[in-house]
């Protein structure tokens, strides 16, 4: 029997955990915005001052505001689909925030946050999502894969990159988010295999955020999710996912760990998806109001607000700078999402292969003639 | 031009070597590679020669050998992956056919993937199950995929080298029957091999083509060398590139002949035979004296070794093909018993 949310840990995803089972969760900023300012996790965040703590409070904002209009673009036909990241901004902001520029990041179709973190244009993040592109940005010149699709996937192309960096020698990590769905894939379980065989230096960084789609994690994982890779042999921490500063803090902690040559680190963040799933998703189906608002009153912005305040920062003044720079990047994707107009047909027949491949084209031909031929009408 | 006696295996070997040493992008990872030397041996000595980092050992897990070596791309390497059996790459599909395939496209072309899979397949070797199988048609029928599969020494080396240069990836079909066949290897000849896109004539004749890939193209040299006894001219032609496939030489050949037999073991449904019958017969119709014929594995899961005789094509059913494509069970039914009514059907 679940319990009711109130009579559960409060960090803890899993309906049986109780205090008393529920392992330790790092947290630096309470849901009422009291900062914790002692003992070593702390410390690894005592460069964040107010200052600092409004930009990245700021940047939560911006990241709010670009997935509303994800939202509000697919509803006006201007996306194809969109995927909410509402509510895991302290997640992803606070995990970007540690990351070097060497770390090669592996993302999935949710980490907009972090993806923008890395200086790709929010414009380049919607050209999936408008249906122009399979990708968006040059992974080599940001150090970011392109999101992945295939749920878990994308967690072996990080330890393979860190396998490479491990056999060349030269340094550098990789960081594979994923979805507490991803955990139930085979693949995942195979990362984890290779990662501690070769000791890898990688960082898997879980969101979980309490549903795959309709199914709750509970389904996945009959026991917290922070004690599975242990059992591969790979140091696993949790964090409160909606507490920037413990994620920040747990990630910078990891990527010292595998920059000292620890090997590959874990780390699962609890949060919530406060959004659908997607656009196409309806949560009303599979998760009530109770719960809804359970985890609004955890929000990750809200909490930074509430700790600036009561540290007398002018809030409004930093939410104006913020709102400006959010309108800013809203009005420069909604202006580059509606120009978008990939649709020469060429495209359908050019990255296929990156060598000349005579059967593709030959279809070019064909089809490019066939288009010549009916004045184009037929596409 | 100097050549030496190898084995299918030692001249992948040789292979191998050679891109290990040219380049140091170049790795080699699978399960029981390094000390083994692989099931085969194909990898022998390798791992001592080059060290534990450039021929890796992995756990037992190919989506993870396949989804590491993808990541390793992004690194800047150039892997050049084992998968043990043809029955075992299923665990990899996903990996070879949403990854591997699709990462060129999905980057714009912005990321390369320069990988190798290489895939003992094939029968006729007394196995248990998954241990003979011919899953070619799959990546065939995968976008993004290039599929090759020697049928034997030299190209097995020169084609080897000209997968793990290619940008594309690669799946790289070994016909693991013929391993430890011999023949005289040119290893320097790679200049003036042909492209591994292309097909080759391995013999010249004028009556019907046959079209056969990896270990059946030693089979179909045996049946051409028997017709000919016969006085039927068969045109053998070794395949290699099964994707792209060499359209040109196929129907060059076809034009010439006018008569098309497939033989692979594969089974039929949609096998490489029904592709190139359907190409030939849309580019050479008007010069086709028959419909074309296939000879392949039957519709079956890979029988078990006791029967596996039946189900591999042999010279005496590659023999029959060409005695159907010749029309000469025309107007009898197919069910004739072989050399039945020859005349009867010819003409
Ligand atoms: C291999 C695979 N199976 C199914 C899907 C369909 N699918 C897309 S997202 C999703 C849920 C993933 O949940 P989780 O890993 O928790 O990530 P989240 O969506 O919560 O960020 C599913 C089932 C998929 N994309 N890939
Ligand atoms: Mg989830």
């Amino acid at each position: 029997m679940a319990l009711a949310p109130s009579e559960r840990n409060a960090n803890s995803p899993y309906p049986e955990d109780s205090a008393q089972n529920c392992p330790r969760t790092l947290s630096l900023l309470s849901p009422e915005g009291v900062r914790v300012v002692t003992g070593e996790d702390a410390a690894r965040v005592a460069d964040i001052d107010d200052t600092a703590l409004a930009a990245l409070y700021s940047k939560m904002v911006v990241q709010r505001r670009i997935d509303a209009e994800g939202t509000a673009l697919q509803r006006q036909g201007q996306l194809a689909l969109w995927a909410p990241s509402k509510g895991q901004e302290a997640a992803q902001i606070g995990a970007a925030e540690a990351f070097r520029e060497s770390d090669f990041i592996f993302p999935t179709y949710r980490d907009h946050g972090v993806i923008h973190s890395r200086g790709v244009a929010a414009s380049e993040v919607m050209r999936q999502w408008r249906g122009a592109s399979h990708g968006g940005w040059d992974p080599h010149e940001k150090n970011l894969a392109p999101v992945q699709i295939i749920i878990g996937a994308q967690t072996l192309h990080a330890v393979g990159y860190a396998m490479g960096a491990a056999f060349d020698g030269n340094g550098g990590a990789a960081v594979a988010f994923l979805g507490d769905g991803a955990t139930s894939q085979g693949d995942v379980n195979e990362a984890m295999i290779f990662a501690a065989s070769f000791k890898a230096p990688v960082l898997f960084f879980l969101e979980n955020n309490q549903f795959a789609i309709s199914e709750p994690v509970t389904l996945q994982s009959r026991t917290p999710l922070v004690d599975r890779p242990r059992g591969f042999g790979i140091r696993a921490v949790r964090v409160d996912g909606n507490d920037v500063l413990a994620v920040l803090s747990a990630t910078r902690d990891a990527l010292a760990r595998i920059d000292a040559g620890e090997g590959p680190q874990f780390i699962e963040a609890v949060t919530y998806r406060r959004g659908a799933h997607t656009t196409a998703d309806d949560p009303s189906r599979y998760r009530d109001t109770e719960l809804e608002s359970y985890w609004e009153k955890l929000d990750p912005i809200d909490r930074v607000e509430a700790c600036l305040r009561s540290r007398g920062v002018d809030v409004e003044a930093v939410l104006a700078t913020a709102g400006a720079e959010a309108d800013e990047v809203a009005a420069e994707l909604r202006a580059a999402v509606v120009s978008m107009t990939e649709d020469d047909p060429e495209l359908l027949f050019a990255h296929v292969y990156s060598e000349p491949h005579p059967r593709i084209e030959e279809q070019r031909a064909e089809y490019l003639a066939y288009l010549a031929e009916t004045g184009g009408d037929a596409a | 031009m100097s050549t030496t006696k190898l084995t299918f295996a030692k001249a992948i070997n040789a292979a191998l070597d050679t891109a290990l040493e040219q380049d140091p992008r170049v790795l080699i990872m699978g399960e029981d590679i390094g000390k083994l030397g692989g099931v085969f041996r194909v990898t022998d000595g390798l791992q001592a020669k080059h060290g534990a980092r450039r021929v890796v050992d992995t756990p037992l897990a190919e989506s993870g050998i396949v989804g590491t070596a993808v990541g390793l791309t992004y690194r800047g390497f150039r892997p050049i992956v084992e998968i043990q059996f043809d029955g075992f790459v299923y665990p990899a599909f996903d990996q070879i056919v949403a990854q591997v395939a699709k990462l060129t496209m999905r980057t714009d072309g912005r990321h390369r993937m320069p990988v190798v899979i290489r895939i003992p397949f094939g029968g006729n070797i007394g196995s248990p199950e998954h241990h003979s199988e011919s899953p070619e048609a799959y990546f065939v029928h995968t976008a993004g995929l290039r599929v090759v599969a020697p049928g034997n020494p030299q190209d097995a080396h020169d084609m080897l080298l000209q997968a793990i240069a290619s940008e594309d990836p690669v799946v790289y079909f070994e016909p693991k029957r013929r391993y430890y066949e011999s023949a005289e290897v040119d290893l320097d000849a790679l200049a003036s091999a042909p492209s591994m896109d292309q097909a080759v004539v391995r013999r010249s004749g004028d009556d019907v083509t046959l079209v056969a890939y990896g270990p059946l193209v030693k089979t179909a040299l045996e049946a051409a060398e028997l017709a000919a006894e016969d006085g039927t001219s068969v045109e053998v032609v070794d395949l290699r590139s099964l994707s792209p496939m060499d359209y040109e030489t196929l129907t060059a050949s076809v034009r010439h002949t006018g008569r098309l037999v497939v033989a692979h073991e594969a089974s039929r449904t949609v096998g490489l035979g029904a592709e190139i019958s359907a190409v030939v017969t849309e580019r050479c119709f008007e010069y086709l004296e028959h419909a074309p014929v296939r000879v392949t594995g039957f519709d079956i899961p890979y029988p078990p070794a006791h029967l596996e005789e039946h189900h591999v094509p042999d010279r005496d059913r590659i023999l029959d093909g060409i005695d159907h494509a010749l029309g000469r069970f025309d107007g009898i039914g197919l069910a004739a018993p072989a050399g039945a009514s020859v005349e009867g059907g010819a003409l």
